[in-house]
C-alpha cells in the first residue's frame, strides 16, 4: 500500500487517492464518535432505568426512612424498608477492604517498580494480574472453607461469617488493581527525580518515599480509588461470606449484609413493579451514588495533585 | 496468511451456525423448566433424571434459588413448574390473575421441617415457643435452653426461601398456638444464608451454631433436635414416621403450581411423581412420600 502511494504521488491520481483518505478518515472518525456517545447513552439509560424503577419507593417509605431506617422486612405485611443496616456493612467491608489493600498494595508496588530487579518484576507483575481474574466465587468459596474457620479462631467469634472475613477478601480482589495500577504509575516518574535526590546524598528508601511516592500519587490515589470501587461493587463474595445478618452492625467482626448482597438476594423474589422491586431499585440508586461520589472525590484530588506537581 | 484467513474464518463462521441448527433441530423433543424452592430441588434433580431416561426427548432444566423466586418466575411466566416449600400468599394469587396466570397446586410430597444443631451440643429438644424466642432474638445463650454457657449463632435462609416464611409464621409467629403473635419478626442477629447446603456445613463446623433444613438436608455430620409442641408435650425427631402420622409438629407440604391444570409432557411429568415409583425416589432423597 505505501509503497503505492509514494509512486502516485507524482501523478495526477495522487488528488482522487487523498480524496479516499480523507473518506476513510471520516467514516473511522465518525465510528469513534458513535462509539464514544454509546457509552454515554448506556449510562443516561442506566441513571434512568434506576430512577424510574426506584424513585416510586420513597412514595411509600420516605428518603430519610429509608436511608435511616434499621429494619428489613421486605416480605411481611405490612413490609417495612430500612437499608441503615446494609449501608453501615457496606462502609464496614470497604473499610476493611481498603485498610489492608492500600497499605500493602502500595508496598508491594513501591518494590516493584524501585527496588525489585527486572527479571523478578516481570514474573510477578503478571502473576499479580493473574489473581485479578479469580472469580468472585470461587474467592467465596475461599473465604467461606479456608477463611472463615481462621478468623473465627483467631479473634475468639461466634461464627467466621462476619464483616471482617468479607473485608480480607475483598481486598484480595481489589489488590492486583491497586499495585498494578500504581507500579505503572511509579514508573512514569521521570528518572531526572531519583538521580537528582541520590545526588543530594538520599538512601534508596528516602527516595521512594519522599520523591517516587509523592510523585506518583496521583496515579496510586486513582489505583486506591479503583480499588475502594471493586470492594464497594462486589457482589457475590460478600453474598457467600458475610453472614447476611440485619442488625446494624457496630463492629466488623459481626454477621453483616451489605446493599450489593441485599439486592442480590432480594431480587429473585421480587415481583416486577411490587414494593420489594422498587425498594431494592432504590438501593441501587444508593449505591450509584455512593460509587458515584467516590468517583468525583477521586477526580477533585486527581485534580489538586496534577496542579501540584504541573510541570 | 491474511487472505489465507478472510477464507477460513467465514467457513468456520458457516459451520458452527449449521452445527448450531442441526443441534437444535435435533432435539425436536419438549423441555420442561423447573424453578423455585431449594428444599424441593434435591427431589426435582432425581425425578427429571430418571424421567428424562425413561423420555430422552424430553429435557427439564431445574433450578433451586428459593421458593419466592419460584413464584415469581410462575407470575411473570418464565417457568413451567414452580417448585415451593411454602403455600403461595393471597397477595401472590391476585398479582398471578393480574398477569393472567392461574396458580395451580399440586403436593407432591412432605417435608419434616427440621432444627439441627452440632453434633457436640448438650441439647437435645427445644419448644415451639424457645425457638421463636431463640430466633427472635430473646434467647441469646445455650445455657437458657439447658446447654452451655455460650452464644448461640441462629442461621436462617435469606427472604427468597419458602422456608423462612415457612418458618417464620409457624415458629417465630407460632401459627397455631395460644402465643400466637403475628408481629414477631426474626431477630437482627440472625445470619440469613443463600443456600440450604451452607447452613447445614455452618452448622456441621460451628458448635453454636443452630439451622433449619429440610429433612433431606439432614446428614450424619448434625444432630436433629426433638421438636415440643408445647412445654408439656413430648419431643418429637423429625422422620418419615413422625411426619405421615402427624405428631412432627412442623411439617409441612412440599408443592408444585402450574399455570392452570398441567397438559402434555408436563402432566407426564407430574403423574410420574406422583406414581408409586415416584414416590419411591421421595424416601431415596430423604423426604416423606405422600401416602
Amino acid at each position: 500500500m505505501l509503497g503505492k502511494t509514494s509512486s502516485n504521488t507524482t501523478a495526477e491520481p495522487g488528488e482522487a487517492l487523498r480524496r479516499r483518505w480523507r473518506l476513510g478518515e471520516k467514516l473511522i472518525e465518525s465510528w469513534i464518535f458513535l462509539a464514544g456517545i454509546l457509552t454515554i447513552i448506556v449510562l443516561l439509560g442506566i441513571i434512568a432505568l434506576l430512577l424510574k424503577e426506584g424513585l416510586p419507593a420513597f412514595w411509600y417509605t420516605p428518603p430519610w426512612e429509608f436511608l435511616f431506617g434499621t429494619k428489613w422486612y421486605p416480605i411481611s405485611e405490612p413490609p417495612t424498608f430500612g437499608i441503615m443496616p446494609f449501608f453501615v456493612a457496606t462502609l464496614w467491608v470497604t473499610l476493611v477492604a481498603t485498610a489492608i489493600s492500600v497499605p500493602i498494595g502500595v508496598a508491594c508496588a513501591a518494590y516493584l517498580a524501585e527496588v525489585a530487579p527486572t527479571k523478578v518484576r516481570e514474573t510477578v507483575k503478571p502473576i499479580i494480574e493473574i489473581l485479578a481474574g479469580i472469580p468472585s466465587v470461587v474467592m467465596g468459596f475461599i473465604g467461606l472453607m479456608l477463611l472463615s474457620p481462621l478468623v473465627q479462631s483467631a479473634f475468639n467469634l461466634n461464627t467466621g461469617l462476619c464483616g471482617l472475613t468479607a473485608g480480607i477478601m475483598l481486598s484480595l480482589m481489589s489488590l492486583p488493581i491497586i499495585i498494578s495500577v500504581s507500579e505503572d504509575a511509579l514508573r512514569t516518574v521521570p528518572d531526572d527525580f531519583r538521580e537528582a535526590s541520590y545526588a543530594l546524598g538520599a538512601t534508596k528508601w528516602e527516595t521512594v518515599r519522599h520523591v517516587c511516592i509523592p510523585g506518583a500519587l496521583s496515579g496510586i490515589t486513582a489505583a486506591v480509588m479503583l480499588g475502594v470501587g471493586r470492594a464497594i461493587g462486589e457482589t457475590m463474595t460478600v453474598l457467600m461470606v458475610a453472614g447476611g445478618a440485619l442488625a446494624v452492625p457496630v463492629s466488623p467482626t459481626d454477621p453483616m449484609m451489605p446493599m450489593t448482597a441485599a439486592i442480590a438476594s432480594g431480587i429473585g423474589n421480587a415481583v416486577r413493579g411490587g414494593l420489594q422491586y422498587q425498594a431494592l431499585f432504590a438501593i441501587g440508586l444508593t449505591l450509584f451514588i455512593l460509587t458515584l461520589a467516590v468517583n468525583l472525590i477521586a477526580a477533585r484530588v486527581l485534580e489538586r495533585q496534577k496542579r501540584k506537581f504541573a510541570r | 496468511m491474511r487472505k489465507r484467513l478472510f477464507i477460513i474464518l467465514p467457513v468456520v463462521v458457516v459451520v458452527a451456525l449449521i452445527v448450531t441448527i442441526i443441534a437444535l433441530s435435533g432435539r425436536g423433543g419438549s423441555s420442561i423448566k423447573i424453578t423455585g424452592s431449594n428444599t424441593v430441588t434435591p427431589l426435582s434433580s432425581i425425578w427429571a433424571e430418571e424421567f428424562m431416561k425413561i423420555h430422552p426427548e424430553v429435557s427439564i432444566g431445574v433450578s433451586g434459588p428459593g421458593s419466592g423466586v419460584g413464584i415469581a418466575a410462575l407470575i411473570n411466566g418464565t417457568t413451567d413448574i414452580c417448585q415451593a416449600s411454602r403455600k403461595i400468599k393471597q397477595t401472590e394469587i391476585d398479582q398471578a390473575e393480574a398477569n393472567g396466570v392461574e396458580p395451580y397446586e399440586i403436593q407432591v410430597a412432605t417435608d419434616a421441617l427440621s432444627v439441627v444443631v452440632h453434633p457436640s451440643n448438650p441439647v437435645s429438644e427445644l419448644t415451639i415457643v424457645q425457638l421463636s424466642a431463640i430466633y427472635t432474638g430473646e434467647i441469646t445463650n445455650w445455657n437458657e435452653v439447658g446447654g452451655n454457657d455460650v452464644e448461640i449463632v441462629a442461621i436462617a435462609r435469606d427472604t427468597n426461601s419458602g422456608t423462612h416464611v415457612f418458618f417464620k409464621e409457624h415458629v417465630v409467629q407460632m401459627q397455631g398456638l395460644p402465643t400466637e403473635d403475628k408481629s414477631l419478626e426474626y431477630g437482627g442477629d440472625v445470619l440469613m444464608l443463600p443456600s440450604t447446603k451452607e447452613g447445614v456445613s455452618q452448622v456441621a463446623s460451628n458448635p453454636n451454631a443452630i439451622f433449619y433444613p429440610g429433612l433431606g438436608y439432614v446428614t450424619e455430620e448434625v444432630k436433629p433436635l426433638a421438636i415440643k409442641q408445647t412445654a408439656d408435650s413430648t419431643g418429637v425427631l423429625p422422620s418419615v414416621q413422625t411426619a405421615l402420622d402427624g405428631t412432627y409438629p412442623i411439617a409441612r407440604p412440599l408443592l408444585f403450581y402450574t399455570d392452570g391444570e398441567p397438559t402434555g409432557v408436563i402432566k407426564d411429568f407430574i403423574d410420574y411423581c406422583l406414581s408409586s415409583e415416584g414416590q419411591e425416589k421421595v424416601i431415596e432423597v430423604g423426604y416423606v412420600p405422600l401416602q
